[in-house]
């Protein structure tokens, strides 16, 4: 009977938090919800750290709940913080995402929590608005590039490529001996972008103020020699017949496959796949190495670098306190040691005083170096610019499918990011 | 009240007038003020959480949308593709399950039994069974020695491979309404043409084919509209792809929602809804008025 009351009650409480029609009324039981994506590596990471919280706080009781990512998951973030529903801590991308759900109306600021004082300044710029800090890293920070298959490269005698020249001639090696050089999985749409936005450190070392200039409409990725570089290179790995048979079908399960198990040398993709690779193929997970996406010089060689996602609090929590409490302790040196233990090292973390465990796979100790050298890592586009086209997957299925070449590409995103621009309602747009 | 009008009205009608109250106000909340708010939000720039009034500019950018025209095309392609392929098989599949064979019963509820299934499942299934390299069909095409196409990865031919599913998952609603008129039909008529010597496919091109008329204008009218706004099936099999070359108009529109463009969305929407009404309002009124002259 008693059991049956609390848990009663505690729905009670959680109808409440819903609907905002109370404060803390039964302020030693604490119930919140959190909403994190479903990608199951952060539903692990999230799901310990929950259980150590909760093990530390007895009356506080924390719900998971998981939602889709890409655009299905915007539209429930969305909705949910419009209609005043949203959970009382939630997972969302930084960067150009974030802006758009309105933070400085929705979320609660951050900025002056003791907490903030541990995490990067890199960090804090892709979740602040109007001058407030509102996120915390979720993860550790990822590189955009090639993941490389390390027996196939010993197999062939071949060098880490420093130059995009480099890496084509490696390509090339690779078809002659029967393999498949380059994996492609557009089943998967987003996963067609990598060659496009990995390169945009290069981007920004040909032309510093390219993100500024792009995010006023003065700077087009069809003029800029640079910029469209990235549709190019595309369009060479289709032209050389380096892709996979089944390029158009496969999704991203299938290319984590291929490049683990050594069906194909290169798969350009974020870090956060060798969590993937981890799960799903473990023994593989020596098996596969890194490196940035090569530009034309072996002198300008870096990283472009994606913030991860943040966690944030919005305005209609009935338990703010409660939910500061929690993120304080997700932003905590503690909680990098959970994720450690939970799903091992992605990546250098983002807050002071958390650190990757010693034994981390080859994809993890390949990007390291770029982030201890100054000058070899900056971030992708997304997190410099409001502006990004949503259409950039189709057109990069197109120039990889052969069905649309590069510069007519370059041309078509520059049409679409201008929709962006003025659905965004930025100044210098028509 | 005492206006003779209203009285009239009140004596023609059988139910005093509070009785549509409910219906009025269901009508009113959800369908009435739904339709009026997308048209205001049809002119601004909404984001969900404020919206500003920018006039008519959505639908300048909805008409500038780079493959609005191949959207458009492909979906009047869709709509003909499979409203006249549901139309021939659908009668042509009444008529043997009309006839008297083995197993009727049987095989007429297998005809209708993707009917039942949920979309979005035949999608997933088929876009597996027309993998390119491991699908069931090039697998099985390979057997026999044929090179089978990349039936949805190929931009050419995605939008008819989806068609394709579209009237295999569509055909047995329509032979259903197709036996249902065909079962009206008197048989005297067959016995009469019979005794006059005519054939079995006299008796069908005279006979079945024009009393079974008020069958095909149902058929069309349904599938054409549902042709036209077609979403889920693309939506789950090509996202509109390779590229951009199986969107249609629905496609674009809920891409530009995904893309959290709400504003231009409705713009968008309110375009579709007149679109519609464009194409099925005189084709419905053609359809009833030939109807009418037999």
């Amino acid at each position: 009977m008693t059991a049956k009351f609390t848990r009663t009650a505690r729905v009670a409480v959680g109808i409440m938090a819903f609907t905002a029609l109370s404060g803390s009324a039964l302020a030693e039981d604490v119930f919140m919800t959190m909403l994190v994506s479903n990608n199951p590596s952060n539903v692990a990471t999230a799901e310990a750290a929950v259980a150590a919280y909760m093990k530390a706080n007895p009356n506080v009781t924390i719900e998971i709940e998981t939602r889709p990512g890409g655009g299905e998951g915007d539209n429930i973030v969305k909705t949910r913080l419009a209609t005043g529903v949203m959970n009382d801590v939630f997972q969302y991308n930084g960067g150009s995402l974030f802006q758009a759900i309105n933070p400085q109306q929705n979320l609660l600021p951050l900025t002056d929590e003791p907490f903030m004082a541990d995490i990067q300044e890199s960090f804090k710029s892709v979740v602040t608005a109007g001058g407030e800090v509102f996120g915390i890293p979720n993860g550790p920070a990822m590189g955009g590039g090639i993941l490389y298959n390390i027996p196939i490269y010993e197999e062939l005698g071949l060098e880490v490529p420093k130059s995009w020249d480099e890496f084509m001639a490696n390509n090339e090696k690779i078809k002659a001996a029967g393999k498949d050089a380059v994996i492609q999985t557009y089943g998967d749409t987003w996963t067609s972008q990598l060659f496009v936005l990995g390169d945009y450190f290069n981007v920004s070392a040909a032309e510093p103020d390219f993100a500024e200039r792009y995010t006023a409409g003065e700077a087009k990725f069809a003029d800029s020699p640079a910029a469209a570089k990235g549709f190019e290179r595309l369009q060479e790995v289709f032209e050389g017949d380096y892709m996979n048979e089944d390029f158009g079908a496969a999704k991203f399960p299938e290319g984590v496959r291929k490049i683990a198990q050594g069906e194909g040398a290169h798969y350009p993709m974020l870090t956060f796949a060798i969590g993937a690779i981890k799960d799903t193929y473990p023994e593989h997970v020596d098996d596969v190495g890194f490196f940035a996406q090569p530009g034309d010089s072996t002198d300008s060689n870096g990283l472009t670098v994606w913030m991860p996602d943040a966690t944030y609090i919005p305005k209609s929590t009935s338990n703010p306190e409660e939910a500061k409490k929690f993120v304080a302790f997700l932003a905590s040196v503690e909680a990098c040691k959970i994720r450690n233990e939970a799903v091992g090292a992605t990546g250098p973390y983002l807050v002071k005083g958390c650190f990757p465990p010693s034994d981390v796979p080859p994809v993890v100790s390949d990007m390291l170096p770029y982030f201890e050298e100054e000058g070899r890592n900056g971030p992708a586009l997304e997190f410099l610019s409001p502006v990004k086209g949503p259409a950039l997957e189709q057109i990069t299925v197109e120039v990889g499918s052969g069905i649309r070449n590069a510069a007519d590409a370059a041309a078509l995103y520059d049409q679409d990011v201008r929709k962006q621009a003025m659905q965004l309602g930025l100044p210098g747009w028509k | 009240m005492a206006n003779p009008t209203s009285r009239a009205y009140a004596r023609r009608s059988t139910y005093p007038g509070w009785f549509f109250l409910p219906a009025a106000i269901i009508y009113g909340v959800l369908f009435l003020v739904p339709t009026f708010a997308s048209l205001y939000f049809s002119l601004t720039r909404w984001s969900l959480f404020s919206s500003e009034f920018i006039g008519l500019t959505n639908f300048y950018q909805f008409f500038e949308e780079p493959f609005l025209v191949q959207g458009l095309v492909n979906t009047v392609i869709f709509a003909m593709i499979t409203s006249g392929l549901k139309v021939v098989l659908g009668l042509l599949l009444a008529v043997l399950l009309t006839s008297r064979i083995a197993l009727r019963g049987y095989l007429r509820s297998v005809v209708f039994f993707p009917v039942l299934v949920s979309t979005v499942g035949v999608g997933i299934t088929f876009t597996v069974l027309m993998h390119p390299t491991q699908g069931a069909i090039n697998v099985a095409l390979e057997l026999v020695g044929i090179d089978g196409p990349h039936w949805l990865t190929n931009p050419s031919l995605a939008l008819y491979s989806v068609a394709l599913v579209d009237v295999w998952k569509g055909v047995g609603l329509a032979t259903v309404i197709y036996i249902a008129g065909l079962v009206a039909i008197p048989k005297d008529y067959y016995e009469a043409a019979r005794i006059d010597g005519s054939t079995p496919t006299q008796s069908f091109f005279y006979i079945t084919l024009p009393l079974s008329r008020p069958a095909t204008v149902t058929v069309i009218t349904l599938s054409f509209i549902g042709g036209l706004k077609t979403f889920d099936l693309i939506w789950a099999m090509t996202r509109g792809g390779p590229g951009f070359s199986s969107d249609t108009i629905a496609s674009i529109i809920y891409k530009q929602y995904q893309a959290g463009f709400y504003g231009l969305s409705t713009a968008g929407n309110v375009v579709l809804f007149v679109l519609i009404a464009l194409l099925v309002v005189p084709l419905t009124m053609y359809l009833n008025r030939r109807e009418g002259h037999e």
